[in-house]
């Protein structure tokens, strides 16, 4: 029996990670191609949710409410960074976070003004409803595995994309140089729309897999966002390879802390003891993790840049 | 961040008003307007404005302003309304952590609060104060309903609830009364949303029930996923986790859960009603728990403005205390720390038309109250 849950809790470990890693790829891209830390990267994974939520809730198809939120993230990350991020890249990084910062609070009222203040609605589909059985006696859920698929799909889609395709040269070159790549004629600030709705798809797709989990609400994004960013410093920032690594790792260290912490603790201490030390020392666990690997390696796993 | 959501519902009074109200009063209240949990706390505000608007006093005068959840603004907010505004009461804080945040250093400075919903366990006992009334429940009441109820069915339960003051006094509660043994007890974090890890364990656990207590977002997230994974263990929990903000957002998956409250839309008594209707009739939505205590609220301290001046602490305290107000909830009355003395339900979760609401099946227990008042010194 403990096989099979340690079995579900890794698995549960990977689901987290893998949804980390999609708001983790769109952050770490747009970080690396353009240096713009985006702190309204959270803003647009909710704006994935309710679109889904919203179109699932009129036409009674989740798949249509999926693509609803992939075209209204990236039509909304496209709008914002023709209208506002455009301006912040040759400011430092303090004016970024202000400027994003208030696109967060912007976008919050916006959701709230147009859906209202109480949770949407917003179910798994049909199809994906029900478990399968793991080895060792378990089940774990069709859907979260669907997550996963999605998300290994979807790592592997970024890497053909950039390893493979003119666009991915571009951004490669972005990255290294962006005024040799503007001299060569290249046209930056399309490049750079692209990479932006790119990466807000990207949190749009996650915020409507995992809107079908949990609540869709207004500030829905920001928790996520905190743990993101936690992913990209472990990866190394800029690194698409190392925010994977990164969201596996926070993933599973979550996971399994809050698992095996308190029954861990149970051992030394009496049993009431053990279950809050166990929940409190479970919710700093990836900050510890971060600042170990931190420690070792200051900038990060798979650091692009030093 | 720190902007005034809204200022004074009225001006000043006409000519015509009446005497009775003729001194004005101000009243601060700081609930949460943004963030996850604004739910709470804008049917919370929505109440307690209907009450002031249909009681007709002009003299009321509110300061409303959004703490989004976070004790530090709260504090900030404080400060600000007794020094800046001067305002002679405070009430709307929703969180319990909040409130452990605000209440003290409030009531130090001489200022009334009274709580429309939070009542965290350290602020009930030796250290209740005279300027502090909660006129919503001590947060254990809930949860020790549950626990007695749950005897009647299971034996082996598994209970989780997050890691704040709400949720330690949430399992003490329900423990209290619950005489079965306990599967499983886990704390989650505040705002977490992924509770695959916990749904495992209950799975593994061997539990024949499982007991939440997971306000806002984060009971909609566990209760999905939990219908979601098949476990078929049945679940209960406290009203919070079922009531008329998370209902529509959980679905059919809450269907027939029980889960205990001191007031349910269905509560048969013409104050309940008449709230219902006219709270209905204004924002086209049923009210939930917190909004029943806030308009309960709202009339106690109309109740206590008309027979005492707000000037004059010790009468106002006292014609506080006396409870003279038709309350939704039927019997009310306050015990010697200040807190309720009553009812507890147990509803269930009914389908009503296509809308999901709650209906009373039990009472758990009759003119409850906390274990704490014995320690008060009051």
């Amino acid at each position: 029996m403990f096989t099979a849950l340690l079995i579900e809790q890794l698995l549960n470990g990977l689901q987290l990670g893998v949804m980390l890693f999609l708001m983790a790829a769109g952050l770490t891209l747009i970080f690396g191609v353009m240096g713009l830390i985006n702190l309204a990267h959270g803003s647009l994974y909710m704006i994935g949710a309710f679109a889904c939520a919203a179109v699932a809730a009129a036409t009674g198809s989740f798949w249509l409410g999926l693509v609803a939120s992939l075209a209204a993230a990236a039509g909304v990350g496209a709008l914002i960074e023709v209208a506002v991020i455009r301006r912040l890249y040759d400011r430092d990084h303090l004016d970024q976070v202000l400027a994003t910062f208030a696109l967060i609070l912007i976008l919050s009222e916006g959701a709230r003004w147009l859906f209202g203040s109480f949770p949407l609605y917003l179910d798994i589909p049909k199809q994906l409803q029900g478990a399968v059985p793991l080895p060792g006696g378990g089940q774990y859920q069709l859907y979260r595995l669907a997550i996963i698929a999605v998300g290994i799909a979807v790592a592997i889609g970024l890497y053909l994309l950039i390893s493979r395709t003119r666009l991915g040269m571009r951004i490669r070159a972005g990255e290294s140089d962006r005024e040799m790549i503007a001299a060569l004629g290249v046209d930056i600030s399309t490049l750079y729309t692209v990479v932006f709705a790119l990466g807000a798809a990207l949190a749009g797709l996650a915020g409507a897999l995992v809107g079908a989990l949990q609540s869709v609400q207004v500030g829905m994004g920001e928790p996520v966002l905190i743990l993101a960013f936690v992913v990209i410093v472990i990866g190394g920032i800029g690194s698409i390879k190392g925010a994977l690594v990164g969201a596996v790792i926070v993933g599973v260290v979550d996971t399994m802390g809050r698992f095996l912490l308190p029954s861990l603790l149970a051992l030394t201490m009496p049993a009431a003891q053990a279950t809050t030390i166990g929940a409190a020392l479970a919710s700093m666990l990836i900050y510890v993790v971060m600042a170990l690997i931190l420690a070792f390696r200051p900038s990060g796993l798979f650091a692009t840049r030093s | 961040m720190n902007r005034i959501l809204a200022a004074s519902l009225f001006g000043l009074s006409l000519a015509t008003s009446s005497l009775a109200y003729a001194e004005p009063v101000k009243i601060g209240v700081i609930t949460t307007l943004s963030g996850g949990g604004a739910g709470l706390g804008i049917d919370m505000r929505d109440a307690f404005t209907l009450a002031i608007k249909q009681s007709g006093n002009k003299d009321v005068e509110l300061v409303i302003e959004d703490d989004a959840q976070k004790p530090e603004l709260a504090v900030q907010i404080a400060e600000k309304m007794i020094q800046g505004d001067k305002v002679d009461l405070m009430t709307g804080i929703i969180w319990s952590n909040l409130a452990m945040a605000v209440v003290p250093n409030t009531v130090a400075q001489d200022v009334i609060y009274l709580s429309p919903n939070a009542g965290p366990s350290a602020l009930a006992g030796t250290n209740c104060n005279a300027n502090y009334f909660n006129v919503a429940y001590q947060n254990d009441n809930f949860h020790e309903g549950m626990g007695e109820y749950a005897n009647k069915d299971y034996k082996n339960s598994f209970i989780l609830a997050p890691n704040y003051p709400a949720g330690k006094d949430a399992l003490t509660g329900f423990k209290r009364f619950y005489k079965g043994s306990l599967a499983g007890e886990v704390y989650t974090q505040v705002g977490q949303t992924d509770y695959a890890a916990e749904i495992a364990q209950i799975r593994a656990s061997g539990a024949d029930s499982v007991y939440f207590f997971l306000p806002g977002g984060m009971g909609i997230a566990f209760m999905k996923q939990y219908a979601q994974s098949g476990v078929g263990i049945p679940v209960m929990g406290p009203g919070f986790s079922f009531d008329q903000d998370v209902l529509p957002a959980v679905g059919d998956a809450a269907l027939g859960v029980k889960n205990s409250a001191s007031w349910s839309p269905d509560l048969d008594n013409e104050a309940s009603k008449a709230f219902v209707e006219s709270f209905k009739a204004e924002y086209n939505r049923l009210p939930s728990v917190y909004a029943a205590q806030s308009w309960d609220t709202a009339n106690l301290i109309l109740s206590a403005l008309s027979k005492a001046s707000v000037k004059d602490k010790d009468a106002f305290r006292a014609a506080l205390k006396a409870a003279d107000f038709k309350s939704v909830r039927g019997t009310f009355a306050f015990n010697k720390n200040q807190h309720p003395i009553q009812n507890i339900y147990v509803r269930e979760v009914v389908k009503d038309g296509d809308m999901l609401t709650n209906k009373i099946v039990a009472t758990a227990f009759e003119n409850h109250k906390d274990v704490y008042a014995d320690q008060c010194g009051l």
